[in-house]
């Protein structure tokens, strides 16, 4: 099966070093992903990259052929946050994923197409039509939203579904950072201690059970979402770019598996065992199906039944 | 200065009639369903219930808000629709509002209805209450309970919505609307299902090790007989982290912001809110009348109010965890 789906990759959640972060968008300019979301989506502190770094990783993966995505910030709180948010929609270059309904005000006033990022609390059809009246081209659906309530949605047309199908879910955001908690440090002098998680600090039950894992300001599923063996029913819920979201390890890896079943190179059933080696925790779908995010059943189409093509 | 009006909560008709009893200004509620975010067993108003409570608190002075402040879906938008129609039809003061396409609807068929933006909504900036404002002309917006005093007074200065505070009750240390750890363990949501940590998903169980509590099966907590077991809210559970056994996420704490009441004052805050629709008639009597006398106290003379120390042992006697803290309004982790 041979599908038209494009793959993205996500905005990088975590904090990783300059050399690292850079050498990693160096090697993306040669994977098999259309769009590329760039940009400090997380905290605000985070400042080996800056704007301008970003806007030149954004160029050169532009010449590489890719589509760059500026994503925002989601938590918005203070004037400074502002004032990165206004320089960031007034670059006017590239795409911007709106993380906030303020950067969504924004950019409507500039009349720049936008997409409107997973954290914009899209439930609902009237929403949907009313961002893309204010310019979204693209919109990615909350990461708790089920496939069946996805096909219900009546997506207008012209406006493209983009959904959350590989990575640890981004689950909550604070005000608080839980990474300077964990260290005993003040948010404003945490000594950057996310530089020594590159895939989240894991929070275990007192059984010792894998449950979330801490990133700074946001919370994380500690298990791996990953809708790979689920593209049938992708396919019949309308979606049309899939995000992967950066991982620290095998994340080349990741996309050639994505990039195979996109082909029709690895069928959908093969995908889990393949990736269970790449991925930095159990896997989950529950979402997908409506159920407890952390589920997982390896089970396909059974919400969409007949809706699924032959 | 304009008096801060005091919002209180109404779970049940006893507790509307507590509140207004006792002096809120007005009183906050939803109806028996998801679409609001209290949805809880044996909790919230049927029409009749709600023409009753509306009747009851118009009659002493008191505003009726009705909280409609989940978000619409696809397969039951109608079920929003029909409440925000009741809610006008029956003459709610105001509606509490979360989704910008129920607001677009209220706008288009209610015109008069006055709309207030929920904490749900996660508008931490004046760029997001002023999207709102301008595009569906909200009176008032909630703020999360993320933000620093300094911060919502430099947001207030670019707006001119007026601003409610939460000042007492449960603590969400994650932005309202932004927290999905509920879904992820058990299935429901705040924003879709309208409870976190619902109920039917926790289970009490008694072990050797002491009292566990888990949530769809997982561990929140693990008490030993010295300590009272609270329930399993997610956030506020004792996780390992890095060998360390620990409140990870926030303490099982409730917010008290008497001692900030002038400061909130001197800014203009229009509204206090408190929270707990889950809560007893009996706490929100308590509550409601502990900050009935601090508002009017620093009505009074707000240089010389100090919170009595009978107002905080009043409250202390019926908060959860028994712990109070400012919450981010002033942040000792900053």
């Amino acid at each position: 099966m041979e599908v038209t789906l494009r793959l993205a990759l996500g905005p990088l959640l975590y904090y990783w070093s300059r050399e690292d972060t850079l050498a990693f968008y160096a090697a993306a300019a040669g994977w098999p992903v259309g769009i590329v979301y760039l940009g400090e989506s997380v905290c605000s502190r985070r400042s080996l990259l800056r704007l301008p770094d970003w806007l030149g990783l954004a160029e050169r993966l532009a010449v590489a052929g890719k589509t760059p995505v500026l994503s925002t910030q989601t938590l918005i709180e203070s004037e400074s946050d502002l004032k990165t948010l206004r320089r960031l929609v007034r670059d006017g270059r590239f795409l911007v994923e709106a993380n906030d309904w303020g950067a969504v005000r924004l950019l409507a006033e500039m009349g720049a197409p936008f997409v409107a990022g997973p954290t914009l609390n899209v439930y609902s059809p009237d929403t949907l039509a009313i961002l893309q009246g204010l310019g979204a081209c693209r919109w990615v659906p909350p990461v708790e939203m089920p496939g069946a309530m996805l096909a219900a949605m009546q997506i207008p047309a012209g406006l493209e579904t983009e959904v959350f199908a590989y990575g640890r879910l981004p689950l909550a955001y604070s005000a608080r950072c839980f990474t300077a908690r964990h260290y005993n440090l003040q948010k404003d002098d945490c000594q950057f201690r996310c530089l020594d998680h590159p895939d989240g600090l894991l929070l275990n039950t007192r059984e010792g059970h894998p449950f979330l894992a801490i990133n700074g300001i946001q919370i994380q599923s500690a298990q791996v979402l990953s809708l790979a063996h689920r593209l049938p029913e992708l396919v019949a819920s309308g979606v049309e770019v899939l995000r992967l979201s950066p991982q620290h390890r095998h994340m080349d890896r990741v996309v050639q598996l994505f990039h195979a079943l996109l082909q029709g190179a690895l069928a959908p059933a093969q995908a889990p065992e393949r990736l269970r080696a790449l991925m930095p925790g159990a896997p989950c779908d529950g979402y997908w199906l409506g159920e407890a995010g952390m589920a997982y059943r390896q089970h396909l189409g059974q919400h969409l039944g007949a809706r699924l093509p032959p | 200065m304009p008096q801060i009006e005091l919002i209180c909560p109404a779970g049940t008709l006893p507790a509307l009639k507590a509140a207004v009893d006792h002096g809120a200004d007005g009183v906050y509620l939803g109806l028996r369903d998801n679409t609001n975010a209290r949805n809880f067993a044996g909790l919230n108003f049927d029409e009749r219930g709600l023409c009753d409570g509306l009747s009851y608190a118009h009659r002493k002075g008191a505003k009726v808000l009705l909280a409609l402040n989940t978000y619409p879906q696809p397969a039951t938008l109608k079920r929003w629709h029909r409440a925000l129609d009741t809610a006008a039809g029956i003459g709610v003061d105001a509606v509490i509002l979360a989704d910008a396409g129920l607001m677009a609807y209220a706008v288009r068929t209610h015109p008069a209805l006055r709309l207030h933006l929920s904490v749900q909504t996660s508008a931490t900036n004046y760029e997001a209450v002023n999207f709102y404002r301008e595009r569906f002309g909200i009176q008032r917006a909630v703020l999360p309970r993320v933000l620093s005093l300094a911060q919502v007074e430099a947001l207030m200065g670019h707006t001119e919505v007026e601003i409610e505070l939460f000042g007492f009750g449960g603590l969400c240390v994650m932005v309202e609307g932004r927290c999905l750890l509920s879904s992820y363990a058990c299935g429901d949501s705040p924003n879709t299902f309208g409870a976190c940590s619902p109920g039917h998903a926790v289970r009490w169980v008694e072990t050797p090790r002491g009292m566990e509590t888990r949530l769809n099966g997982v561990l929140i907590d693990c008490y030993t007989p010295h300590e009272k077991a609270g329930y399993p809210t997610l956030c506020k559970g004792r996780f390992q982290v890095g060998g360390d056994t620990y409140y990870a996420l926030e303490e099982p704490t409730s917010l008290n912001t008497l001692a900030l009441l002038p400061e909130m004052a001197r800014m203009g805050i229009a509204a206090i809110k408190i929270e707990g629709r889950q809560r007893s008639p009996a706490y929100v009597a308590q509550v409601t009348r502990v900050w009935r006398m601090a508002i009017d106290a620093v009505k009074r003379d707000p240089a010389a109010f100090r919170p009595a120390p009978t107002w905080t042992a009043a409250l202390d006697t019926v908060s959860e965890g028994k712990m109070h803290t400012l919450g981010a309004y002033n942040r000792p982790w900053k």
